[in-house]
Parts: C-alpha cells; structure tokens; sequence
C-alpha cells in the first residue's frame, strides 16, 4: 500500500497536526480518511478525529507530554494499517435553482470567464463532486473540483450577506452556505434544502467521502421543494457508490 | 427568574463551550475569558460547567424576581445593585426586585456574571453557549427572561481582588504555529518584537490586529484553524482566531495562543496593546 511522508506537529497542549503533501488530490484524500478511522479505532487517550483535505488533526483528552513517542506510535500505526473494507457513501443529488434571481454572480463569472450563462449551468451540473470537507459554518460543505472553465478567484470584497442555501465558487472549489453569512464565494445559484440539523447526532447529510451533484430546477420547483423540507416531506436523492 | 432590562452591547450566554461537532463544522464557542468564567462559577459554588451571562464592553441591566446569589468577575464596569456598589469576586446575595446595574468600565473587556444554580436555558448539541443558527437568540435581547437551576448553596469563598492583575498583561502567551517556520527571519522578528494595536475589527470570532506585517508566505490547502490560531492574510493582515472560531481555514497558522493567551486577548478592546510571547 502506497505510504506517503507525513509531518507531525504538536498544535497545542492537546492537538497534534498531521500533514501530507500539500495538495489536493483524491488518492491523498482517501488515505488522510482511511488513516482516520484506524487512529480513532486503534489509540487511545483521543478525544476527536478531524480531517482536512491533506491533514488530520488529532486531539487528545490529556495533555500530550512524549510528542516523540506519540509521533513513533502513530507512524508504526500508520506504516502497519491495512486496506479497510470500505464504509457506505453515497451520491447526493442536490436540487438548485439557477435563476437570474439566485444567480448572484454569474454576469460577472460570464464575463470574467468569456463563457455563456448557459454553459456555466451546464458545466456547473454536469461535474460530480467530491465532499473533501465540513467546516468554516455549520454545515458547509467544500466540494471539488469545479471545472476549469469555471475557476474563478473569491470576491476581492467579501459580500455581507450570501443568502442561506446559496450555491457558490471559487477557485476550483463549489459549496452552499447552510445559512445567511458573510462569504466571498461567487453565487451561482440556490438550493431549498437543509444543509444541516442541529437537532439530529449526525446533522449533516453528507460526509467527507461522499460524492454530490446538482440539478437544475425551475423557481416554481424551488418553492415546492422549499415548502416540502419545511414540513420534512422532501427526501434527497441518494445512490450508493460502487468501486 | 431574572427580567433584563437593558443587555447592554453584546451580551451572551455561554458555558465551557459545544464539543464533538466540529467535524461538522461547528464552532466550540464558550466563555471568550474562560479563567474569569471559571472564578466567577467557583465563588458561587457552582460547578465548572455551569452556564453565566458575558457582558462585553457595557454593563447590562436585569431585574430579578426571585431570591439568588451572583458573583462578577473579568472586566470592573462598575458593578452596582439597587444603585449601591458591590464587590466583585465575592458572593452577592440577591432578594426579589433587586436591580443588578453597572457604570464605568475601569479595566478589562468582558465581565461574567454567574448565578447560584447556574443559567437554565436551551441546550443545543450539548452547550447552552449562544451562537448564530444554533441557539434561538445569540444574544441576550431586552425583556428576555433568563431562568435559573435550582440553586445549590454558596460556598461563599473569598478570592482576593489582586486576581484583576491577572487578565490585564499584555504579554500574549503562544507557541509556534503550523506555519511559522515558512516566515522569513525578518518576519519572525516582526512577529515577536511589534507592539501590536487591536483594530476596531474584533469580536468573539475573531480579532484583527492593527498593524500589518509583509507576507511573503502563500495561502494554504483549507486545513485546521481553532481558537487561538493566529492567521497571517495575503494583505498582510494578522487576525487571531478566537473562541467563535471557523473550523477550517486557508490562511498560513503562524502562531497559536495557548489558552490563557486567548483569555488575555479576551479582556482586550480597540487600541490595547499586545506583544506575542513564544513559550517553549
């Protein structure tokens, strides 16, 4: 099994960051979650498990006191794991609605990239995406990679407030924002659908590992399936993935 | 149960924070000062974990209307009841109609008030910490009412007001962060040797520091950011991540607070002075 360098670093008194080479990449991808799960079933004195695109950090629920001993332990775990069988994921299809009205950006992504409003719809729909990671709001989910078509830099001056369930780029990554926000992505779109529950022990739908893509719906849509997820009557569609 | 009359700028409810969600991207939250949180629990004799209201630059106002014991601590904004000055880091005991008011803030940042029993309100992902689409209100409104939990008696312990010392040094204690050994030596120097100014630009996410330093470090892959994480952004900007941290972040981590660091930091307005202090 491929093994790749990995550099500890002691964060602070309770949290070590492990990291690969940096960059983002599939096969790193799925070692960083693949070594996730050994840590969090193997050693012990952990308190979370937290995955990145090419790091991990681990925090621990005493101070760590033999950062080289911990390190030794955690490389031989690492050098020594083995294939996991694999856990379920699933591909999630995300209904958006692309509509001048939600489409914050897209004149300007249009023209920035020299590509019709169109295209940006197609080319937007027709990837699939990986779920690389949660983080930065509740719920936020960082998918890649956007085609290169579409890559575009975030907003010199952060908007203050991206509207909840918009769906936005940037740089060659897509995400939706779970709620009214701050944000400097560009916005392409919205989805009605919840992209986090604060009352459920896994509140988001999708996690890292998982793939998603979107689909086009018209306004008229929109605000039946908006009306559908607020009295919980709307399911999102899910594949299992095979390979 | 206690009526708030006035809340006062920003006030909130928070407790030792929201643990074990972060892989969601949930922030911990929590007391922004949690040394002054933790005393003023302990002077009342209530456990650790026990919810209090911060006041963050203003005092608030709240009437109560049933018989309990309160302790202040953090920042001196002059507290008083029924009009009277009273002591800090000492049990208050309160009667029914009792007004709880403040005046001028002589020192400090953020006050905590923590209440014989502890505040009972809505626990979201275990926490009553207060946070925007989590808890209902992240912040106290006027009229809100605030409940109590049964109280427990006080163990009526006395800490000396030299404690005050404690969260007014500007020397922020840290360590190297992910990113540091990337910084020029030049850099580095700067980092250590500037007396930084907190910007108007600060709140219980995060604090932006008033002076920039040259960047020479490129962004990195989105990693892990949490409280006490120092960020430096290509404009040069520093901004040190605080208890309402983000999750994840793309900015090169060139220092990380320890937690006393971050309770120092949490006492601090615009214009203080802060100088990072590398601890090994």
């Amino acid at each position: 099994m491929n093994s790749y360098k990995l550099k500890y670093f002691k964060y602070n008194t309770h949290c070590l960051l492990i990291s690969w080479p940096e960059t983002i990449d599939e096969k790193i991808f799925n070692d960083v979650n693949q070594f996730k799960v050994v840590i969090e079933s193997s050693a012990g004195n952990i308190l979370e498990v937290r995955s990145s695109y090419c790091s991990l950090l681990v925090i621990f629920d005493k101070e760590i006191q033999d950062i080289d001993k911990i390190e030794s332990n955690l490389n031989n775990l690492y050098l020594s794991r083995e294939h996991l069988s694999k856990t379920d994921r699933f591909l999630w299809s995300i209904p958006v609605c692309y509509e001048k009205s939600f489409a914050l950006d897209i004149d300007f992504i249009s023209k920035q990239n020299k590509i019709s409003n169109n295209e940006i719809i197609k080319t937007h729909i027709d990837s699939v995406y990986s779920v690389y990671l949660i983080g930065f709001l509740p719920g936020f989910l960082y998918l890649g990679s956007v085609d290169k078509k579409l890559k575009i830099p975030r907003k010199k001056q952060p908007r203050l407030r991206v509207p909840r369930g918009a769906v936005a780029i940037a740089d060659q990554q897509t995400g939706i924002y779970p709620q009214d926000s701050p944000g400097g992505w560009n916005v392409l779109g919205n989805t009605p659908i919840n992209l986090f529950d604060k009352f459920k022990v896994e509140p988001c739908f999708a996690k890292p590992g998982d793939k998603v893509k979107f689909f086009s719906i018209s306004e008229a849509q929109y605000k039946l399936i908006e009306k559908e997820v607020e009295f919980g009557l709307y399911e999102l569609k899910k594949e299992l993935i095979n390979d | 149960m206690i009526k708030v009359i006035d809340p006062g700028f920003y006030s909130s409810i928070q407790d030792l924070g929201r643990f074990g969600a972060q892989n969601f991207g949930v922030p911990i939250s929590g007391s922004m000062d949690q040394f002054s949180a933790d005393i003023a629990n302990k002077v009342i004799g209530n456990d650790s974990s026990e919810a209090l209201i911060e006041l963050t630059m203003t005092g608030c106002s709240l009437k109560f209307e049933n018989d309990t014991a309160i302790a202040i601590t953090g920042s001196d904004m002059s507290p008083k009841l029924n009009g009277l000055s009273i002591d800090m880091y000492s049990p208050i005991e309160v009667k029914y109609g009792d007004t709880l008011s403040f005046g001028r803030i002589k020192y400090g940042f953020r006050t905590y008030i923590a209440f014989r029993g502890g505040v009972n309100s809505e626990r979201v992902m275990d926490s009553k910490s207060m946070y925007v689409g989590l808890t209902k209100n992240f912040k106290i409104n006027k009229n809100d009412e605030i409940y109590l939990n049964e109280s427990k008696p006080s163990l009526n312990k006395k800490y000396k007001a030299s404690l005050k010392k404690l969260i007014l040094s500007d020397e922020i204690e840290c360590y190297k962060g992910p990113e540091y050994s990337k910084l020029t030596t030049q850099n580095k120097e700067e980092l250590l040797s500037t007396q930084f100014l907190i910007s108007n630009n600060h709140n219980r996410m995060g604090y932006v520091l008033d002076q920039k330093i040259k960047n020479t470090i490129k962004p990195i892959i989105t990693s892990h950011v949490m409280p006490g994480t120092v960020q430096l952004t290509p404009g040069g900007d520093i901004i040190i991540l605080m208890r309402d941290s983000q999750t994840t972040g793309g900015y090169p981590r060139v220092l990380q607070l320890t937690n006393k660091g971050i309770d120092f930091v949490a006492q601090k307005g615009t214009s203080s002075l802060i100088r990072f202090l590398i601890k090994n």
